[in-house]
């Protein structure tokens, strides 16, 4: 029997960059695959490690790796790996299933590079939009400087209610100013019970975001959180994104709030 | 059935398998131990039935044999990627009752939590297994709680027994091997401990909630997070991927995973300066019901096999034993 190596990555070409903050590019990577929003690569660096992106775009022969630069690999990815190739093992995790939001009123809540793993799930009901009752987006960023896929968020408003936010501004600027959590009481549904949300962004965020959503009826098994984790092997093996009997790379990313809720570390 | 053989005759039978395989088995290291003039038993290669070490218990565990503490994956060199090769030679493991029962912890993380480990895989194809049989209880050990302290799955096993080694073998070529020296068949069969100086009770009421309880708070102040206990146990099973350099050629290296610590800082550590349970307390509540809790609820069985040796190891004479008996403790205390 064939062994699979799956430690051994693959070189992927980078297509495209497209440069959204100082510290923040999506690299457009050549793949074709089966592959669901909210699933990760482990993008390698000979010499510097790995780190695990999630996937934010998903085309025909193209993924989208939307790297924030916070650290020793992300830095060699943003200063020596421009226009070359990237090495990448994956795609691991459960990812987002889209057949569980349809035909439902669908809130997204994402806050800063949150925004990149369920990208793909607002992107596909942007493009299917009869396939949900309506669409709600909030996102939130620390300030308009850090705004991410703003092109996006333009589209994503012919078909979705989106509502853009930032931390903070300056009294010019036209945005929208607060925290996510600020625009959740205010959202109008319809029916509740058949509300589905969806929360990615950090831990302080996504804790007081979902709160806002049970305080609004939001029933605790119709939302879905993305979790944060050292995710060093992706297959379940390594034990650094091990919170009591779940393994985040293998039983998440992805997790119902019923049992997102339980993961205390 | 089984022989009866003194040391002359079974270093003939060892010679017979060294050509087949790499015997491992505990071995005293002189002067190898954490402080001065003291000998280290650990596991090494032997080829003489005099070198393995029948009646101390060793401080590390058989697991390095089929984990070793640094394997390199793969090489990097320019552009391309060269798999690490893997031993060709079979293997032989000497161990005892409880480590015997941590390899099935070894094959469940590595072969059924995921896909199957590819390196892990390869070794563990090429492993056989030689029970050493225990007379009598070592310090620290509660094999008899966890339900580790008799095993079936073995190839053989052996009992040293004064001047003679007393060998049951269900392997039907070392059988024959073992015939051909002559040796008389006897009844043999592996002894086992019954009862234990130590025992642990784990509550059949132990939930998560045990997590709240202020039972760990002790250990934010006892334990110095070394990660030694992680180290010695045979269930322990993480570790770190590290990319390493050869200086010569900049351009030329290799990828490689190291055995990891939850108890150690950094453990947890994401990038952008996050980091999860900070306080050493934390730590050994999640090692500490990882191996009587969260294992179980996921393969149904414990993954502590009773060994002991972190209570042997640790400088901070922390016992994990201890620590078990203490959580109906922190059960009541947290369902007030």
């Amino acid at each position: 029997m064939m062994l699979q190596n799956d430690y051994v990555p693959f070189p992927s070409e980078i297509k495209d960059i497209i440069k959204h903050t100082d510290i923040e590019y999506t690299f457009r990577m050549s793949y074709t695959g089966e592959i669901k929003p909210g699933q990760f690569f482990e993008v390698s660096i000979p010499k510097y490690g790995e780190s695990p992106i999630s996937v934010s775009g998903i085309g025909k022969d193209f993924i989208d790796l939307t790297i924030r630069r916070v650290g020793k690999v992300t830095d060699e990815v943003f200063e020596n790996y421009l226009g070359d190739t990237l090495l990448l093992r994956g795609p691991y995790g459960n990812g987002f299933d889209v057949n569980l939001y349809k035909n439902k009123e669908l809130v997204v809540i994402a806050g800063g590079t949150g925004l990149s793993p369920v990208r793909g799930v607002i992107d596909y009901f942007s493009k299917h939009p009869k396939a949900v009752k309506n669409m709600k987006v909030i996102c939130g960023f620390k300030t308009p400087d850090d705004i991410l896929f703003l092109n996006d968020i333009e589209c994503w408003k012919k078909t979705a209610n989106v509502i853009l936010t930032v931390d903070n501004a300056d009294e010019t600027s036209n945005y929208n100013v607060g925290l996510v959590t600020k625009y959740i009481p205010g959202l109008r549904l319809n029916d509740k019970n058949n509300t589905v949300a969806i929360v990615v962004g950090p831990p302080a965020m996504m804790k007081f975001s979902v709160q806002a959503l049970l305080n609004i009826g939001i029933p605790e098994e119709n939302i879905w959180i993305s979790q944060e984790r050292k995710m060093c092997c992706g297959l379940g093996k390594c034990g650094h994104c091990k919170i009591g009997d779940v393994y985040v790379c293998l039983d998440g990313p992805v997790f119902n709030y019923t049992k997102g809720k339980t993961l205390i570390d | 059935m089984g022989y009866v053989a003194k040391n002359d005759i079974l270093d003939l039978f060892i010679a017979q398998l060294t050509k087949q395989y790499l015997i491992f088995a505990p071995k005293r290291f002189k002067n190898g131990g954490i402080y001065s003039d003291t000998d280290c038993i650990r596991y090494g290669e032997v080829t003489s039935i005099d070198q393995i070490v029948f009646d101390e218990k060793s401080e590390y565990s058989f697991k390095e044999t089929v984990l070793p503490v640094i394997q390199t994956l793969f090489f990097f060199t320019e552009g391309s990627t060269k798999e690490a090769d893997i031993t060709q030679k079979e293997i032989i493991v000497f161990l005892r009752s409880c480590d015997l029962h941590g390899m099935k912890r070894l094959d469940d993380m590595y072969l059924h939590n995921g896909p199957a480990d590819y390196y892990y895989q390869q070794i563990r194809s090429k492993v056989k297994f030689v029970l050493i049989g225990c007379e009598h209880s070592f310090e620290n050990c509660f094999c008899v709680s966890m339900g580790t302290n008799r095993c079936e799955n073995y190839e053989m096993s052996i009992d040293k027994s004064g001047e003679n080694y007393r060998i049951n073998c269900k392997n039907k070529d070392w059988k024959k091997q073992l015939s051909d020296l002559n040796l008389a068949e006897e009844p043999v069969a592996p002894s086992y401990v019954t009862e234990n100086l130590i025992q642990v009770s784990i509550p059949g009421n132990l939930e998560f909630t045990v997590a709240q309880s202020k039972i760990w708070d002790e250990y934010d102040s006892r334990c110095i997070n070394c990660g030694r206990c992680n180290f010695v146990c045979p269930t322990c099973t993480c570790f770190s991927m590290q990319d390493m350099y050869y200086s010569d050629n900049g351009k030329v290296g290799e990828r490689r995973r190291v055995w990891a610590s939850c108890m150690v800082d950094g453990f947890t550590d994401v990038a952008g300066g996050g980091s999860y349970r900070k306080k050493n307390g934390q730590r050994m509540r999640f090692k500490v019901l990882h191996k009587v809790y969260d294992y179980k609820k996921r393969n149904g069985y414990h993954m502590c096999v009773g060994c002991g040796r972190c209570d042997d190891i640790c400088p901070e004479y922390i016992s994990f034993s201890n620590c078990i008996n203490k959580l109906s403790e922190g059960m009541k205390e947290v369902s007030k």
